[in-house]
C-alpha cells in the first residue's frame, strides 16, 4: 500500500529537497497548494526555509491545515515546526497555535545556527533505530521547552527543542531532508507510523461496514 | 556540540570532475555524480560542485547535474561558477542546491552578495575567496586565479561577512594541489576577523593536515585532490580525525 504524501507548498523555499527525500523513503509525494490537494492525502508534511512573516501565506489554509492535522500523521520540518506555534518573535502575526509558547530568537554569536549537531533523545517513534542522531540544522529561532519536546540540541550552549511528538503530530528543528542516512531513516519511520495509521483506519472503515451489513441483514 | 565539517569538492567541466594543480594544468578525475554519490555514502558532511567551464553551454549541464544531485543525495551542497545575477543564483537553488558560491562576480560587485542573501537567506550565500601570499598579507585574485586584485583577504572577507555571506570558502592558492598542508596562517587570520564560518581549501594531504587548519579555527575542510587520486577515503579520513580528537560525524 502506497502512502500518499501531500507536501503543502506555501511559497517558503526549497520543497524539491523534501519531496525527493520522501520519494526515497518509497512515498507517493505530491505538492499540495489547496485544501482539496490535502484533503486526498494521507498524511501531511509542512516543510520550511524562509521566515515566521510565511505564515501569511499560510493563512488561506489554515482551517484545512488544522482539519487535517486532527485527523492524519502530519510532520513540520523547521520552520513548518515553528509555525506549529502561536507567534514568534521574527514576525508578527500568528500562526497555527496548536502548541503553547512563543518561537524565540536563539542568543548565540554565529547565527544561523548552521551544521550538523548531535541531538540528545528523550522519547519518540521517529528515532526508532537511530544509534547515534545527529542532524543537518540551519535556523536562527528555535523553541526552548515544551512538554511535548521529544528530543533536544545545542546552539552554543543554549538548549533548544530539536522535535516534538504527539500522537500522529510530529516536527523537527533539523533537516532530515538534508541529514544523510539518519535523515532518511527517520523520514522513512514517518512514513511507516503513517502507513500503518491508514492501515487501521482502512480495517476500521471496513469493520464498520460489516457491522453495517451484518445489522441489517438482522434487522431484515 | 558544533562538529567540523568534512567537504568533497568537485570542478566540474561538461559534467566531468577535473583536478588542477595551482590552478593550471587539469587531469580528469571520473563522472561527477557517481563520485559526489561515493563521497557521499562514505561520509561526506556536504558536497560543493564548481562549475569551471562556466560557459553558456555549461549552464545547462550544471543544472541537469544539480537536480541529479538533489534527488540522490541527501545532504546539503552549494554549487559555484559563473554565477552574476540573483536570478542565476535562484535558477541554481531552484533546481535543488542548498548554497551558491561566488567569487570574481562578488569581488567586482560586493553589492551582488546583499542582494542574494536579501532573496535566499544568507545560509544559501557562499564567498569564495582565492588568496595569495605575499610577504606579511594575503592577496585576493579573481578569474581562477589569472588576475592578481591588489585587495587584501582578510578585509575581503570582513566585507564579504557584513554584506551578508552565510560562509568564506578560502583557498590558498600557494597550497593548491600541493597536498602539503593547508596555509594554517591564512585560515586563522580570517577565522578570527569574521563572525561566519570558514571553510577551509588548498593544500590538504592527510589527516594530520585537517585536524591542524580545524584546530587553528576553520569550520570546515574542503577536499578535492587527496580523494580524486584515491590516496584515501572520507571515511578514513574522518577515523583519522577522531583520533586526533576533532568532532567530526
Amino acid at each position: 500500500m502506497e502512502l500518499k504524501i501531500a507536501i503543502i507548498d506555501y511559497g517558503a523555499g526549497n520543497i524539491g529537497s523534501a519531496a525527493n527525500a520522501l520519494r526515497k523513503c518509497r512515498a507517493d509525494v505530491s505538492i499540495a497548494k489547496t485544501g482539496k490537494d490535502l484533503q486526498k492525502a494521507d498524511a501531511i508534511v509542512l516543510p520550511g526555509v524562509g521566515s515566521f512573516s510565511c505564515a501569511k501565506r499560510l493563512a488561506k489554509l489554515r482551517k484545512p491545515i488544522l482539519d487535517s492535522i486532527s485527523k492524519k500523521p502530519f510532520l513540520g520540518i523547521c520552520l513548518g515546526m515553528q509555525l506549529l506555534f502561536e507567534e514568534s518573535e521574527e514576525a508578527r502575526g500568528s500562526a497555527l497555535g496548536i502548541f503553547s509558547g512563543k518561537v524565540r530568537r536563539l542568543k548565540c554569536k554565529k547565527l544561523p545556527n548552521v551544521g550538523w549537531r548531535e541531538v540528545k533523545v528523550r522519547k519518540g517513534r521517529l528515532f526508532s533505530g537511530i544509534r547515534s542522531p545527529i542532524f543537518y540544522f540551519c535556523h536562527s529561532y528555535a523553541i526552548k521547552e515544551s512538554e511535548n519536546a521529544s528530543s533536544f540540541s545545542k546552539a552554543g550552549k543554549e538548549n533548544f527543542v530539536a522535535s516534538l511528538e504527539r500522537e500522529n503530530l510530529f516536527a523537527v528543528q533539523f533537516h532530515p531532508e538534508k541529514s544523510g542516512a539518519c535523515g532518511l531513516k527517520l523520514l522513512s519511520n514517518f512514513v511507516k507510523i503513517a502507513t500503518q495509521a491508514k492501515k487501521r483506519q482502512a480495517e476500521l472503515a471496513s469493520s464498520v461496514q460489516q457491522m453495517r451489513a451484518s445489522a441489517r441483514a438482522k434487522g431484515a | 556540540m558544533q562538529l567540523k565539517r568534512i567537504i568533497p569538492c568537485l570542478d566540474v567541466k561538461g559534467g566531468k570532475v577535473v583536478k588542477g594543480k595551482s590552478f593550471k594544468r587539469l587531469a580528469y578525475a571520473g563522472d561527477a555524480l557517481s563520485l559526489a554519490k561515493k563521497y557521499y555514502r562514505e561520509g561526506a558532511d556536504e558536497l560543493v560542485f564548481l562549475d569551471i567551464a562556466a560557459s553558456a553551454q555549461g549552464r545547462g549541464t550544471i543544472k541537469r547535474l544539480t537536480r541529479a544531485v538533489a534527488q540522490e543525495i541527501f545532504i546539503p551542497f552549494t554549487v559555484g561558477g559563473g554565477i552574476r545575477t540573483p536570478s542565476d543564483a535562484g535558477e541554481i537553488l531552484q533546481n535543488g542546491a542548498d548554497k551558491i558560491s561566488i567569487n570574481t562576480a562578488a569581488v567586482e560587485n560586493p553589492a551582488l552578495i546583499s542582494k542574494i542573501a536579501r532573496k535566499f537567506g544568507s545560509q544559501a550565500v557562499v564567498v569564495a575567496i582565492d588568496a595569495k601570499r605575499s610577504q606579511n598579507s594575503w592577496t585576493v585574485f579573481t578569474y581562477g586565479g589569472r588576475k592578481d586584485t591588489g585587495i587584501d583577504a582578510i578585509s575581503w572577507a570582513k566585507k564579504a561577512a557584513s554584506l551578508g555571506a552565510g560562509e568564506i570558502l578560502l583557498t590558498s592558492m600557494d597550497k593548491d594541489g600541493s597536498n602539503s598542508g593547508y596555509d594554517v596562517g591564512l585560515n586563522a587570520a580570517v577565522s578570527r576577523a569574521v563572525n561566519i564560518p570558514v571553510i577551509a581549501s588548498g593544500g590538504a594531504g592527510s589527516a594530520r593536515d585537517i585536524a591542524k587548519v580545524l584546530k587553528s579555527g576553520a569550520d570546515a575542510a574542503l577536499l578535492a585532490g587527496i580523494l580524486h587520486r584515491k590516496e584515501t577515503t572520507v571515511e578514513k579520513l574522518k577515523k583519522g580525525l577522531k583520533s586526533l580528537k576533532i568532532a567530526v560525524r
